[in-house]
């Protein structure tokens, strides 16, 4: 009983600071874009507007007010859901937001189905043959395609499988009303890029995760009594080593939602990172606002999931001496 | 002498990235003297083949992309390592400052750094660079600041092991003002850990810089580092014209030979004050 009260307590605890932390970084957002006495009014009308017409949209954008005014309205509307509209064309931000953010899950989420087990299999299997020519090869791999940069590998892969043997289009161009199977066809560069991106840290922990574990007294037991090497490591390792490796997949879950933004850009896929370095180079300032909120309320989210899954898989950080 | 004797009992892989991290510099260096032609110069058509007048070919505009691609390497290394220089200065002086201090100063630096580490690199520097132009300084800036932010992580807890120690409370019971015990104390025995970071700071600047100039809001046109370069060769991949894999396999080649290094660093250091290397 005192336990799961002090496991609601650590919970509520790590969920009260992450909102305090979202709060920071909201307010970092704000003013990282306020740093400069720049006008967003003479932003849209440009270098030739009247002194009169400036004025105007300055009220009407509500620019007279001081700063914390301002954020405090921001806030209030991002909170509903309301981003306000975009200062090159008018659009509603939210609903161009809605559909690219899908798009970008729908990104992320295939490369995270096709990443995370793969690399747990494979962390296993370098575990199983470790110091084998296996574990070596395998090793190399990672370590190779972590140092690589995800643009070179993407253009690789481009150049190899898109432009030379045609078995796939260079770009990853979606609309709506396309079946499923051809969304995942479309998007099978970009998944298998991001695959290689974010594989060789979770195999590489999985490995250590495990061969930690395997030094244990109780496997040595289990090995002893007779159970088969498969029965070891899934009935007595596993469920030991779950806690490290599911928080490094949620990290590279998190890293995964960031690092799609360059891989966006390379494929021309119609996510939320192509829209907001779209509109970086136009100096649309709110949209880039709405896009960093929502990215990073999306990393912090899942940071905090990961906190908790530690948490509670692993008594011992709830009794913190 | 002593650093050729160690270099001599480097591993293979050490000598080899020590070997093209003193390349890379050198082409740098000298980028100025050793670019056949000049880089903005068009010199002839557009995404010419690899020839004996060309030794990569031309780029999408018809210039010499071998002298951009020597020209981009001076470029990309003089901003990253610029960046990396501003953030360890900042980030360990910080760090220190945290640990030595202690108290309020400690937590204000602390929880802000935890807010500016909450934020992704990438989207923070996309937010700044939407109303700050992309100047070469405030390129150096942003990336120098953000990245100062895991420079005072890693400053602080090494300091704070330091800070306990009996020849910094010798100090302090001197009567040391802070100044003195962060820099005369603390930093000479900090410097090791600090160096063997150093190395990985400086290629996550140079991967960083390539990525926001591949998105088109690093350096700024007719320059280009070896991200610009990429960017303005990559609608000729797709036609099978190899001009972008060029800047692109210098940065992983980069990446590899610094990796190498720091690695052999990293377990030199680590065997220096005793504890066991390649963890």
């Amino acid at each position: 009983m005192k336990a799961n009260a002090s496991l609601v307590v650590l919970v509520t605890q790590r969920l009260v600071l992450g909102l305090l932390l979202l709060l920071g970084v909201s307010m970092l957002i704000f003013a990282g874009t306020q740093l400069l006495p720049g006008d967003p009014a003479q932003a849209i009308l440009g270098q030739s507007a009247t002194p009169e017409a400036l004025a105007n949209m300055r009220k009407e954008l509500g620019l007279n007010e001081p700063a914390p005014v301002r954020y405090a309205r921001w806030l209030g509307h991002a909170l509903t859901g309301d981003f306000g509209k975009a200062l090159s064309n008018g659009q509603d931000i939210s609903t161009a937001l809605g559909k690219r953010l899908n798009n970008t899950l729908f990104l992320a989420g295939c490369a995270a189905l096709v990443a995370v087990p793969l690399a747990v299999f494979l962390g296993l299997v370098a575990a199983r043959f470790r110091n084998t020519w296996v574990d070596k090869t395998l090793s190399t791999i990672g370590l190779a395609t972590t140092a690589l940069p995800e643009f070179f590998v993407a253009y690789i892969l481009i150049f190899l499988l898109a432009v030379k043997l045609q078995w796939f289009s260079s770009m990853s161009i979606i609309f709506e009303g396309m079946t499923l199977w051809e969304r995942l066809d479309a998007i099978a560069l970009p998944v298998m890029v991001l695959t290689l991106a974010v594989m060789a840290h979770m195999m590489r922990m999985t490995r250590a995760a495990i061969l930690n574990v395997m030094q244990s007294a109780y496997i040595e037991t289990a090995e002893l009594k007779g159970l088969s090497e498969f029965q070891v490591v899934v009935r007595h390792a596993l469920p030991n080593a779950l806690a490290p490796i599911v928080n490094v997949v949620l990290l590279n879950l998190a890293y995964l939602v960031v690092g799609v933004i360059v891989i966006e850009v390379i494929f021309v896929y119609p996510g939320m990172g192509q829209y907001m370095v779209d509109h970086v180079a136009k100096r649309d300032v709110p949209v880039v606002q709405a896009c960093g909120m929502v990215f990073a309320s999306i990393y912090i989210g899942l940071n905090i999931v990961a906190d908790i899954v530690g948490i509670v898989a692993n008594p011992r950080l709830r009794h913190p001496k | 002498m002593k650093f050729l004797n160690l270099v001599r009992k480097a591993p293979l892989s050490a000598q080899l990235g020590l070997l093209l991290c003193a390349a890379f510099t050198l082409v740098a260096a000298l980028a100025h003297w050793i670019a056949p032609f000049d880089s903005a110069a068009i010199v002839g058509d557009v995404w010419m083949p690899i020839s004996t007048k060309h030794w990569l070919g031309t780029d999408n505009l018809g210039r010499d992309l071998m002298s951009r691609l020597i020209q981009g390497t001076q470029t990309t290394l003089v901003i990253a390592g610029l960046a990396t220089i501003l953030s360890f200065t900042l980030g360990s002086v910080a760090g220190f400052v945290a640990s030595v201090a202690g108290g309020w100063v400690d937590m204000a630096l602390s929880r802000a750094v935890d807010v500016l580490m909450a934020i992704p690199t990438l989207i923070f520097a996309l937010v700044v660079l939407s109303v700050f132009p992309s100047t070469v300084p405030v390129l150096i800036l942003v990336m120098g600041i953000l990245d100062s932010t895991r420079v005072y992580r890693l400053a602080r807890a090494v300091a704070m092991d330091i800070n306990v120690m009996d020849f910094v409370e010798a100090a302090r019971l001197r009567g040391e003002k802070t100044s003195w015990i962060v820099f005369r104390e603390i930093l000479p025995n900090a410097l090791t850990p600090l160096v063997s970071e150093l190395g990985m700071r400086f290629i996550f600047a140079v991967l960083f810089l390539s990525a926001l100039s591949f998105l088109g809001l690093g350096v700024q046109p007719p320059d280009a580092d070896w991200g610009g370069l990429v960017k303005e060769n990559k609608e000729g991949i797709v036609f099978g014209i190899p001009a972008g894999l060029a800047p692109a396999a210098a940065i992983a080649l980069l990446t590899i030979a610094v990796n190498l290094v720091a690695d052999w660093v990293l377990n030199l250091t680590s065997n220096v004050r005793g504890e066991q290397g390649n963890v």
